[in-house]
């Protein structure tokens, strides 16, 4: 118990710092700042958390007394190859105005640092905090209260953005260790269609943790397509809370990659507030060493006539843990909804581990839900039969894995983004043994 | 070709295997015969190498090796090739990618050259005409909703891909109709040569209709007991299997 207080009050110190500095939206930065004091860093005796001792890692692994510098890194060296576009650099959370581009039009879609447009766009405080609930999770009260950097970013009504907007968020932990926390708003306008990607890398053995929470606006028949690719090196704690907020005949396909950090919690919401929304939520977690990836997921169906799909798969070497949670809630008005999730899992170690839990709660009558989830080893049977066509056994394996893999790369729309990502995923999975 | 002396096998604790002996030559079609339970499929993926069969005794000499040392892939490199009765559906690899890499690895094996996409094609096509199988099916993924028939085609080509030296079709026929029957019979009949062999593993005689046997053996209780022409099929499938079990305890 003494040990939770500790890191609770060293990062109430730490949001104490952050508020006497900022005087942007104070009510609601000291309204998250008591419910952060009034909850504490959940332990795992929290539901939310129980499978994720957070709590005892960020005690463990930090002091909490430095904040990010300014490092010197190469934000090129981690681009997604032939990926033109937008692009738009956090260097240790710090928006870097040198190494960011914007192409694309002002007409077509508006994109600036959060402080600055709060200062002159009204819409932004017309949003913000609007969507990402924090009166339950002291991880986003920490977030609310003391967000220093972020993004906006404002896709025009009737505006189809060609290019991709790419949010590099590149990480130096070579000196010290650091913790940061970020804010980003999203609307996307309606009848506008645009695709987000957001990337993390990091190097240096300093231990670093980000606090991210996302809110996007998704108005009425519009697309977003939101890519989430993790790719940090093993010194990297995340938290992350993208809140998607739907309006009617709006889609969403997200797709979160997972392949690298030593802590990584992705929460991801959807609130289908509206009628005949189609959502896609897509994820692949690849984990070694000692990594945990944690996915905790919500789809709120608030209305009628909607469809949520959700397809998460996971292969687990190593030490690493996985962890799956997914919430659907059909809610008394949304008949006629349409909800399906699966999670599949592979385990290739015998120490690798997986928590996965589905958590379906419908209280409409007429609905069509479904869930499912496996954890297995690769299938011996299939294995063997591959052998008996003369496949050594670590070509049989990678190809299965690779295939399970593909299920999830399939999806992936942008014929860049879908190379880059096929290679990385057949690095990871020895590929290269059956080509 | 194939040497099996006394060979002894087990799963778990149960023994299944209990000393067979059995010669094949190139250019021969062996039938093997018998009951449930006899122990033919073991017979069958014991020579194919898989791991939950531990063999206790006896052993088994390929074209002059030790089959028994090889590993699965070995096996099927040095020119074995099993046609399961429960062909594996796996997601997300289709027939025609994961074949391009067996069989090129096969060949490298056997010091040729590997085979580029268009050559690849070329072979697969006539291989594909030889068990009437149309190539959108092996796009998809293997055997994944193919249908018993469809599945068992799908080994046969595979055999006429890999050109094995042994096949062994460990119950081929079990779930085809007559229509498959003959198609997949008649595959293997055209793959027939003086350059290899054939083990048909099956229960019932109707598939020996349509390869014939050379020899037929009768496996019981995980030995051969009766060995004989493609008559022995007829007399068993005429008098039943009782007959050899009758035969076996008056002797």
């Amino acid at each position: 118990m003494l040990n939770e207080r500790n890191v609770t009050s060293e990062i109430a110190g730490l949001i104490e710092k952050s508020l006497a500095s900022d005087a942007s939206v104070p009510e609601l930065r000291r309204e998250a700042f008591n419910t952060f004091q009034r909850l504490g860093i959940p332990d795992t005796k929290s539901e939310e958390y129980k499978d994720t001792p957070i709590s005892r890692l960020l005690q463990k692994n930090f002091t909490f007394q430095s904040s990010p510098i300014q490092a010197n890194i190469t934000p090129g060296d981690f681009r997604v190859p032939y990926l033109d576009g937008n692009v738009i650099v956090f260097i240790n959370g710090v928006f870097s105005e040198e190494h960011s581009t914007i192409v694309s039009p002002k007409t077509e879609v508006l994109i600036s640092p959060l402080k600055k447009a709060l200062l002159e766009n009204p819409l932004v405080l017309q949003h913000l905090g609007h969507y990402a609930d924090f009166s339950k999770d002291a991880l986003s009260a920490w977030n609310t209260a003391a967000w220093n950097e972020g993004v906006f970013i404002h896709i025009k009504n009737n505006q189809v953005v060609e290019k991709p907007i790419t949010i590099y968020h590149v990480h130096n932990a070579t000196d010290s260790e650091w913790v940061s926390v970020n804010r980003n708003l999203i609307i996307s306008g309606s009848n506008s269609k645009s695709t987000i990607i957001e990337k993390y890398d990091s190097i240096g053995s300093h231990n670093h943790f980000s606090n991210i929470v996302t809110e996007a606006v998704v108005l009425e028949n519009s697309e977003l397509n939101f890519y989430s690719i993790q790719n940090d090196s093993g010194n990297r704690y995340q938290y992350n809370l993208t809140q998607f907020h739907q309006a009617n005949f709006s889609r969403v396909n997200t797709f979160t990659f997972t392949l690298g950090g030593k802590l990584v919690r992705n929460s991801l919401q959807l609130a289908l507030d509206g009628e005949g929304i189609e959502s896609h939520m897509f994820g692949l977690y690849l984990l070694a060493n000692d990594t945990l990836a944690d996915n905790h997921t919500v789809v709120d169906h608030r209305k009628a006539n909607s469809f949520s799909n959700e397809l998460y798969k996971g292969i687990m070497d190593g030490n690493s843990k996985g962890v799956f949670n997914g919430k659907i809630y059909v809610r008394p008005h949304a008949q006629k909804t349409n909800a399906f999730q699966a999670n599949r899992n592979i385990l290739l170690t015998d120490k690798a581990t997986v928590n996965t839990k589905p958590q379906l709660e419908i209280w409409a009558d007429d609905v069509k839900c479904s869930h499912g989830c496996t954890t297995g080893q690769l299938d011996e049977e299939a294995m063997f039969y591959l052998q008996t066509r003369g496949l050594t056994k670590d070509t049989a394996r990678a190809m299965m894995l690779y295939a399970f893999a593909g299920e999830i790369l399939d999806n992936v729309k942008n014929n860049e983004l879908k190379t880059y990502l096929d290679q990385l995923v057949s690095e990871r999975l020895h590929k290269n043994s059956w080509l | 070709m194939l040497s099996i002396k006394n060979l002894q096998a087990k799963i778990d604790d149960k023994q299944i295997l209990h000393g067979i002996n059995l010669e094949v030559k190139a250019g021969e079609i062996h039938a093997i015969m018998g009951p449930n339970g006899s122990g033919k499929s073991t017979l069958a993926s014991v020579l194919a190498g898989r791991e939950e069969y531990e063999v206790i005794d006896g052993q088994v000499e390929f074209l002059g090796k030790n089959l028994l040392e090889m590993s699965p892939e070995d096996r099927a490199r040095e020119g074995v090739f099993l046609a399961f009765q429960y062909p594996v559906e796996i997601p997300g690899v289709s027939t025609i990618n994961f074949m391009k890499t067996a069989l090129n690895q096969i060949r490298v094996h056997r010091g040729q050259q590997p085979l580029d996409a268009v050559s690849f094609l070329k072979v697969m096509k006539e291989k594909m005409k030889l068990v009437e199988m149309d190539q959108s099916l092996l796009n998809r993924s293997l055997n994944e909703g193919f249908s018993g028939g469809e599945k068992k085609r799908n080994e046969i080509f595979q055999m006429a891909m890999l050109e094995p030296k042994l096949s062994i079709l460990d119950e081929t026929d079990s779930g085809l109709d007559i229509d498959a029957l003959k198609i997949v019979s008649n595959g293997v009949n055209k793959l027939r040569n003086k350059s290899n062999a054939v083990i048909v593993v099956t229960h019932y005689q109707r598939l020996l209709d349509y390869i014939v046997p050379d020899f037929v053996h009768v496996l019981y209780k995980g030995k051969i007991v009766k060995s004989g022409t493609k008559e022995l099929a007829l007399e068993l499938e005429a008098k039943g299997y009782d007959w050899i079990k009758d035969e076996l305890t008056i002797a």
